[in-house]
């Protein structure tokens, strides 16, 4: 397959193509602009694509709302405050149980910030976000390829289990350019039909697609009924990736950029002859707490490094409880550290 | 044999409607269904409905229908009907969600001329939560939240959003009617139809607005309501059209 040379934003936005996305709406904030540029020429060439430019953040993630209500593959992107805008129409997505894809390239917070790159909408992304307490799986790419492959499970994931399903990237990943490889475009005609779209009621009875319960019994039982389909994605799409975890004493958890300066850090600590690995969540919900569980048994301690104040570390010490020690490092506010720190850090911990 | 002049639309469940005695909103649900049925087009119709009174519309119209958060619900219009443009997809949105919480999806719409037919019931007060100010609240008028009266220069003045979307470039016919006599209820019926052609026909963004009683907020019978949308509500909203941008098909402009 051909490697090309592509810019994190513009690869979302191929691979959203490739996996049979034919709606996308948006709404201009850097740093990620370059996503829907790039999604209005490619849909220009798609007789059966809508590109639309919204009045704001709210109408388009409402117009992926209603896309999605026809069973079109329809996303949405944005950054840190655009995505706060969005989660109005998240949170009556994940009620009717609408499948969507929204990528937040994360900025410098709170308030308006900076565009720097950022981890610090890791509680937003993985706590619902929005109101009434839903869940929303979400995808932490750490390269280019995996743009690809994570853009492209994320639509696969949010048909199947019928909901939201956020890529939470940053700055520095949606501007970065790396070589990359997309596999062949899905035809949307040769995705499993969708059963309960809005379509018109002919030789059917009428549909509705709604959140609105009114009786709180009934109420209840929805709510029980998305937490049964939490759980079972908890049980089955827990994903994460080890690096030279066998000998490791020392255990970095991180995600994302956080986790390709992490890699950094261990390959040079290793170099000195120091037993560090990294453990990468790759879903950051639902967390994969039992592997990580497992693991703390047979090391000596864990390093969380967030390009945050420490956020992901609540689900790691809740994770690992008190079988091993949790040391945090981090950097807000855009300030992206070195290998070299994230390696005196783990340096300083071991010796 | 006794010979039937009258019936439910098809389009119509056989549901009592849970609206106040008075209440526009079950004339303008059982109109709509007229048109729908008339039109031939209940097997390709998709409807939004706001929050507000008429959230439970899905209970007595009986086509698709998807819900929408407070005001988006033309945004979420939009997403169907450029996803499915065969399928006929209205929006029916009350004062508060189409003219306050909904403007800029509202104007918006209008003016990249979206394919859409837009029912806007002015009854001027958020009825469902209790009788609070709208957008459309006559000067003086008394609500729950305006219990003096409203005060344009503190409170703002009425909102004429239907003669700023006729400014649109995007938007080809938009007509204000009433459903307080036969007479108005019969020209309201003509608008929606015309309302749903327009967009059948392709050409762009319709809505009618519908001025429209609230006889439990307004705290008045249903007769007086009715009485005052003519003669006071009507002198601040003229009934009529704003705009009429249709023209006929052809072969090259269709
Ligand atoms: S409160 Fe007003 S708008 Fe609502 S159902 Fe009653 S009369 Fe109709």
């Amino acid at each position: 397959m051909n490697k090309q040379l592509m810019r994190g934003s513009h690869v979302i936005a191929e691979a959203a193509t490739r996996a049979g996305c034919r709606f996308y709406a948006g709404y201009p904030i850097t740093p990620q602009n370059e996503l829907p540029e790039y999604m209005s020429a490619r849909f220009a060439d798609l007789p059966d694509a809508t590109f639309i430019q919204a009045e704001s953040e709210l109408a388009a993630i409402n117009m992926v709302m209603g896309a999605s209500m026809t069973g079109v593959r329809a996303m949405t992107s944005s950054s840190s405050p655009g995505i706060s805008l969005k989660q109005e129409g998240i949170s009556y997505m994940a009620g009717m149980e609408l499948p969507a894809v929204v990528a937040n390239i994360m900025r410098g917070g709170p308030g308006l910030g900076n565009i720097a790159p950022t981890q610090q909408d890791y509680f937003q992304a993985t706590r619902g976000g929005g109101h009434g307490g839903y869940r929303t799986i979400v995808l932490a790419p750490c390269s280019g390829q995996e743009l690809v492959t994570l853009t492209m499970k994320a639509f696969d994931l949010a048909d199947t289990y019928r909901m939201p399903v956020i890529l939470l990237g940053d700055g520095l990943m949606g501007q970065m350019m790396e070589p990359v490889s997309f596999p062949d475009p899905i035809d949307p005609a040769d995705l499993p039909k969708k059963e309960w779209v809005l379509s018109g009621a002919r030789g059917r009875d009428s549909r509705l697609i709604a959140s609105l319960q009114l009786d709180p019994v009934k109420m209840e039982e929805r709510n029980w009924k998305l937490v049964r389909k939490y759980d079972t994605i908890s049980q089955h799409e827990t994903d994460f990736e080890s690096y030279l975890l066998d000998d490791a004493q020392l255990v970095i958890v991180a995600f994302g950029t956080a986790a390709r300066i992490a890699k950094g850090a261990v390959n040079r600590v290793r170099g000195e002859g120091l037993p560090a690995g990294l453990f990468r969540p790759i879903t950051l919900w639902p967390f994969p707490a039992n592997p990580l569980r497992s693991l703390a048994a047979s090391i000596k301690q864990i390093l969380v490094f967030e390009m945050n104040t420490g956020q992901m570390i609540e689900d790691v010490k809740m994770s690992v409880g008190d079988i091993s020690p949790v040391h945090f490092h981090g950097r807000p506010g855009g300030v992206i550290p070195t290998p070299v720190e994230v390696a005196e850090v783990i340096t300083g911990l071991m010796r | 044999m006794a010979q039937q002049v009258f019936k439910r639309p098809e389009s119509l469940k056989d549901n009592v409607f849970h609206y106040c005695p008075g209440c526009g909103h079950s004339i303008i649900h059982r109109l709509l269904a007229e048109v729908i049925d008339e039109l031939g087009i209940r097997e390709k119709t998709v409807g939004v409905p706001p929050a507000g009174c008429a959230v439970l519309a899905y209970n007595y119209l009986d086509v698709d229908m998807g819900e929408a958060p407070h005001g988006r619900a033309i945004a979420v219009a939009t997403g169907i009907k450029r996803c499915r443009p065969d399928l006929v997809v209205f929006t029916y949105q009350g004062d508060g969600d189409l003219a306050a919480i909904g403007t800029a999806e509202t104007v918006h719409a209008a003016n990249r001329g979206e394919c859409l037919t837009v029912i806007f019931v002015n009854n001027g007060v958020y009825g469902m939560t209790g009788g609070q100010m709208a957008p459309t609240t006559l000067p003086g008028q008394k609500t729950t939240t305006t219990p003096g009266g409203r005060m344009a220069l503190r409170d703002g003045h009425p909102l004429d959003l239907s003669r700023m979307l006729a400014l649109a470039a995007g938007s080809v016919y938009i007509e204000r009617t009433a459903v307080t006599s036969p007479k108005h209820i019969i020209k309201t019926k003509k608008a929606i139809r015309k309302a749903f052609k327009v967009q059948m026909d392709g050409q762009g963004f319709a809505l009618v607005e519908i001025l429209s009683a609230c006889p439990t907020n307004w705290k008045e019978t249903p007769i007086e309501a009715c009485k005052r949308v003519e003669q006071v509500v009507a002198t601040q909203y003229p009934l009529g059209i704003l705009k009429d941008a249709t023209h006929e098909p052809t072969a090259d402009n269709p």
